[in-house]
């Protein structure tokens, strides 16, 4: 049920290439922060289209640089991205950031929020409401329109930044750690919805999460980079059946269980190591 | 005649909250009265008059013009030169906020002038600018400008780096950039600054009327000093302070109005 590599090898990437069609595509990424910090090395990474991949590793692995560097926020160092065969310098309306912060400008609504992506792209201020609107209504924040973001919870306020980069129609979504301010219950519900938005959507997700169970759960391919400088380590495809299943029977089914308790092993020598030294 | 002005500056009460605010503020407000009323009958020195005495010169002064007088007089320098400085001092601050070199250009110039104690300068304004408008106008904006463009500054290098992030994220132009992202986001500090820097321009006025030639509010403090007469004095003095603070109080509420409207209904409710 579980395909689980030892190593990206050969083999997979050919077995990743045969199934879907690469929409991003990293190589020989390194990043050197200015004062020496080396958060990547030689990262080479294939994210297929309408798949979700998560990014899975211990804290300053460098998680949250790759993903910028995906969406062209940060420059590499050295190495390229690829976004549909286009090597890409910057960030382009094919990809869309979801911040861990939320990045919502406080002084404006909800609706002027959602649609601050279409705003940027020069859409007119019409087809931008309505257009924010029926993203509002999407993400479950229907009546709130006219609030500020001061008078959201975090959940609700992490659903307008899921919105507002939703309403830009980016084949790609880069997501960082979008759940982590939220408890368990609203974290399990926002997966839910997630992946049923993703469904209806189709796209591709490049998901940075904390949460071994979130990942195994949420995810098409999951990437488990190494401590600093972050490497890529394994690639894991938890192959779970999800069909006609709920949410709960998904978690109990060996398939999850192994897979949660494989990743789980790997991370756990990091920490012996980092123990060691 | 104390009761109008306190009135006229505190709206009336909404919200329990409101009211025990406007508690709060009145016997605030009494006690510095009270405290001024108690002082001028002990008396800490026959050139202080009480409260009431005071009040009572304002009311004439008010009734006869001379106030209004005074005040087109000084209103003249104060808004020119507050313009000025608001202006410029603005466009400057943000633009050494946004390009390296315009800040490698400004950055000295107006830290030394903000440490500098400015007021020592406006003697010598009298040798560049003579004696008339211009020199007070000048006294305004050295001690208005400088606190004003390094609000600026500083908010603009501050302005959220996330939000900035997210901008660009988007495709955001530069323009788009500073327009939508960097000014509102500056614009409390921004405020502020423009705050201190209207209150600087108070001082700046009254120094310049004082040392100058004394014309406006600075004349009717010299020559009411010179007779001896020191609740008109104290009456001149007290209206100068009362008009700074209400056009402060009114700058805030222009914010509030413009540039962050979440913060008026996080007031409201
Ligand atoms: N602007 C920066 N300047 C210098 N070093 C940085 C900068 N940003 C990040 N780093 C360093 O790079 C490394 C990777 O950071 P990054 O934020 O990508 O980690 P992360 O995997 O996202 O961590 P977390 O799980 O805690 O969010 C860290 O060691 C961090 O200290
Ligand atoms: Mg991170």
């Amino acid at each position: 049920m579980t395909t689980v590599i030892a190593s990206p090898t050969q083999e997979e990437h050919s077995r990743v290439n045969d199934t879907a069609q690469e929409i991003v595509e990293v190589s020989g990424i390194t990043k050197v922060y200015p004062g020496g910090t080396v958060a990547l090395r030689g990262v080479d990474l294939a994210f297929p289209k309408g798949k979700m991949t998560t990014l899975l590793g211990p804290s300053g692995c460098g998680k949250t640089t790759l993903l910028k560097i995906i969406a062209g926020l940060l420059d590499a160092t050295e190495g390229v991205v690829r976004v549909n065969g286009k090597e890409v310098s910057g960030p382009g309306p094919e990809r869309a950031f979801v911040f861990q912060d939320f990045a919502l400008l406080p002084w404006a609504t909800v609706l002027t929020n959602v649609g601050f992506g279409l705003e940027m792209q020069g859409v007119d201020k019409a087809t931008r409401e309505a257009k924010s609107r029926s993203y509002i209504t999407k993400v479950g924040l229907a009546g709130f329109e006219d609030n500020y973001p001061h008078e959201l919870s975090g959940g609700m306020r992490q659903r307008v930044g899921l919105a507002r980069a939703l309403a830009v129609s980016a084949d790609v979504l880069l997501m960082d750690e979008p759940f982590s301010a939220v408890d368990e219950q609203t974290r399990r519900l926002f997966q839910e919805e997630l992946l049923r938005l993703l469904a209806m959507e189709n796209k591709t997700v490049i998901f940075v999460t904390h949460s071994i169970e979130e990942a195994v759960y949420v995810s098409d391919q999951i990437v488990l980079l190494s401590p600093r400088p972050g490497r890529i380590n394994r690639v894991v495809i938890p192959g779970i059946e999800r069909d006609g299943k709920t949410p709960d029977e998904i978690r109990r089914e060996p398939g999850f269980l192994d897979t949660v308790e494989d990743i789980w092993d790997t991370l756990k020598k990091y920490l012996d190591e980092e123990r060691m030294v | 005649m104390s009761r109008t002005l306190v009135d006229s500056v505190y709206i009336p009460p909404e919200t329990s909250s409101f009211d025990t605010m406007i508690i709060w503020r009145t016997i605030s407000v009494l006690f510095v009265f009270g405290s001024w009323e108690i002082a001028g009958r002990i008396p800490i020195s026959i050139a202080f008059p009480t409260f009431f005495e005071t009040m009572t010169a304002l009311f004439e002064m008010i009734m006869d013009g001379r106030l209004a007088h005074a005040y087109f007089e000084t209103l003249k320098p104060l808004l020119v030169g507050v313009g000025i400085s608001a202006g410029f001092g603005v466009l400057i601050g943000t633009s050494m906020g946004l390009y390296r070199s315009v800040q490698w250009l400004g950055e000295p110039i107006f830290i030394v002038m903000q440490a500098a104690p400015m007021a020592a300068l406006i003697p010598l304004v009298t040798f560049v600018y003579g004696i008339g408008l211009a020199a007070k106008v000048c006294a305004v904006v050295i001690l208005a400008a400088p606190i004003i463009v390094l609000n600026s500054y500083k908010a603009v290098t501050n302005a959220n780096v996330s939000l900035i992030q997210m901008c660009a994220s988007f495709q955001g132009s530069r323009v788009q950039q500073i327009i939508r992202v960097i000014i509102p986001d500056a614009s409390p500090m921004i405020f502020a600054g423009l705050r201190l820097g209207v209150a600087a321009g108070f001082i700046g006025v009254i120094l310049a009327e004082l040392l100058i030639t004394p014309t406006g509010i600075g004349d009717l403090i010299t020559y009411h000093r010179s007779v001896a007469e020191y609740a008109d004095m104290y009456a001149a003095i007290f209206s100068i302070i009362l008009f700074a603070a209400v056009t402060i109080g009114l700058l805030e509420k222009a914010e509030i109005a413009y540039f962050r409207p979440e913060r008026k209904k996080k007031k409201g409710s």
